[in-house]
């Protein structure tokens, strides 16, 4: 499979990613290879096999309704790059 | 201004989708509380904040209520439900992704029928109801090169309700939520407050000629944080869209936010159109299965519903149509009438006094009915009085339902002797009252000997006045007609 700039270009908005315009040609060739690599599993016959969404076979790993105490506002704040004492600060988002 | 000749020109197609939060004491994935209105960023949890290595665990509780809103709407439940992630980057999304259900949502199809203008029974078709997490909020404030971000709401849980495009107009989108908040308040799954947030609603509009087979182009509309303005917003989105269509416009599909104070929609288009939720299976949750047997057990615990108690007012209680459903509007209203019922078997006055007296008083106060300060077996006390002639009726809607509302401690009977309330329908305290107003009035009972029986009001409205209103009507009615007529 083949990745054009223009896939590249939306696949970075996605991410909220920035890159150096001079390394786009590596980076189309690096992930048309991932790509290429990942279509191999095309080969296999899936036909009749549900998909596997989950590593484990459990199933209905459930928890009843109850509130537990929170983690401390503090703590919670803690790692925060910008902060107040109330909230996270980010950078302004609507204008 | 859009007249209504073109208006009629076109048909209007809307879906909607709404969310519900659910009334759960922890969240959807962790066990951080859910609270309204505590001081910002205290109910979290590593889980919630989106820290690296910690794992969602499903609330039981909340797929439960999912459950009830899918049975109550006859929807089919899933039995084989995995989660997926939906990827996009917004700062009050800690994860970067949201926990919600694509390909399996928990309920499939079903219908929630509405009233139309003409009286009749629409069935609006839901298309799905699935379980999700809500995000966190976000405050641009004025002035302040941040935005301030609040994670006690993140991953409180939601059920999302999407409609088939096949609502026609604003009065039925509006008539479509308030069934559904009802709804969500008889199955005591959800608060049901749109201006709290705790149920929330986006439409999505397109016009098209009548008689054409090719739908328009559709736009979303968000942010409408009441019932009126949901209506306000589809009425004017309505008719900017006509209006468009009419000029030679193309409608581009978009979302458009709406502007309560302009009562206008705007466009917000920006880069977070481009968006594409990219879902997968959510890797960090094992598949939910519904056995038959839980299913079972949350159909047996289900609530009664509307429609239900609807049902059994007019079939058991005997009341009419209209009564039922007046009584069945809300849902504190209906119980309380049920509890009513079982304590007395006067059906009829017992809705009567609910849509009077009881009514009238929690308007005048705009209480809810859970404060009311009657129990349910102080109306029956009242009803009793009325049916066995120690009261009339007016005397107890008038005079004693009050004094006992001011004192509801009290027993009726006892404020009704202490008041000196008390029917008289002895013959012996009557009759003197009788000839006394005979005496009085000479010449009206020489008329009414003449034939004028019209005046037997008037004679009847002296005696009660004289005894104060006491004075039983249907006794009195019968003494004076015999002395008038010796």
């Amino acid at each position: 499979m083949k990745i054009d700039k223009a896939t590249l270009q939306k696949i970075a908005h996605l991410a909220r990613l920035d890159f150096e315009e001079a390394g786009a040609d590596k980076m189309v060739a690096d992930m048309t290879e991932i790509l290429d690599w990942v279509e191999k599993l095309n080969e296999l016959d899936t036909d009749g096999v549900e998909p596997l969404t989950n590593m484990s076979a459990e199933q209905n790993v459930l928890r009843e309704d109850e509130a537990k105490e929170p983690l401390s506002h503090e703590r919670g704040l803690l790692n925060a790059p910008k902060k107040d004492s109330d909230y996270f600060r980010v950078p302004k988002v609507m204008e | 201004m859009l007249n209504q000749e073109i208006r009629d020109k076109y048909k209007v197609v809307i879906g909607l989708e709404v969310h519900a939060q659910l009334l759960t004491q922890s969240k959807m994935y962790a066990s951080d509380p859910v609270e309204y209105g505590n001081l910002p960023n205290t109910n979290i949890s590593v889980i919630t904040l989106g820290h690296p290595g910690t794992l969602p665990v499903v609330n039981k509780r909340a797929v439960e209520y999912a459950m009830r809103m899918g049975i109550a709407c006859r929807s089919e439940i899933t039995r084989y439900n995995i989660f997926d992630r939906k990827n996009y980057f917004y700062p009050d999304l800690p994860k970067g992704y949201q926990v919600t259900q694509d390909k399996t949502p928990i309920c499939r199809g079903g219908f929630i029928a509405i009233k139309t203008k003409e009286g009749g029974e629409k069935q609006v078709s839901l298309t799905r109801i699935h379980m999700e997490e809500d995000s966190g909020k976000s405050m641009h404030l004025e002035g302040d090169v941040d935005t301030l971000v609040d994670f006690n709401r993140a991953g409180t849980p939601l059920i999302e309700i999407v409609t088939e495009p096949v609502v026609e107009s604003s009065e039925e989108a509006y008539v479509f939520l308030q069934e559904i908040r009802r709804l969500v308040r008889y199955l005591d799954i959800c608060d049901g407050n749109m201006e709290e947030g705790s149920l929330r609603c986006d439409a999505n509009i397109s016009v098209m000629l009548a008689g054409s087979e090719v739908y328009g182009k559709k736009v979303e509309v968000k942010n409408m944080n009441s019932f009126r303005n949901v209506q306000r917003a589809i009425e004017y989105e309505i008719e900017r869209q006509i209006l468009a269509v009419e000029a030679g416009e193309k409608i581009s599909s978009e979302t458009r936010t709406f502007d309560a104070t302009t009562g206008t929609t705007i466009s917000m288009r920006t880069k977070e159109e481009l968006n594409d939720y990219r879902y997968f299976p959510e890797p960090d949750l094992s598949p939910l299965v519904i056995s038959d047997e839980w299913l079972n057990s949350v159909k047996e615990q289900m609530p009664s519903l509307p429609w239900e108690l609807l049902h059994k007012f007019v079939n058991e209680y005997g009341l009419s149509e209209y009564d039922a459903q007046v009584l069945t509007d809300s849902k504190n209203i209906a119980l309380y009438f049920e509890e009513l019922c079982s304590q007395t078997r006067n059906y009829k006055a017992a809705a009567n006094w609910m849509m009077g007296p009881v009514k009238g008083y929690l308007n005048e106060l705009t209480l809810d009915i859970t404060n009311f300060p009657l129990k349910p077996a102080q109306v029956a006390e009242l009803i009793e009085l009325v049916d066995s002639n120690k009261v009339s009726f007016s005397v107890a809607s008038q005079k004693l339902y009050p004094l006992l509302l001011q004192q509801p401690q009290q027993k009726a009977i006892a404020i009704a002797e202490a008041e000196n309330l008390l029917q008289e329908s002895n013959e012996d305290t009557i009759l003197p009252i009788i000839e006394d107003v005979i005496a009085a009035w000479p010449e009206k009972v020489e008329e009414y000997r003449g034939g004028k029986k019209g005046l037997l009001g008037l004679f009847m409205g002296e005696v009660m006045k004289k005894s104060q209103g006491k004075a039983d009507p249907k006794k009195t009615n019968q003494l004076l007609r015999e002395a008038l007529e010796k």
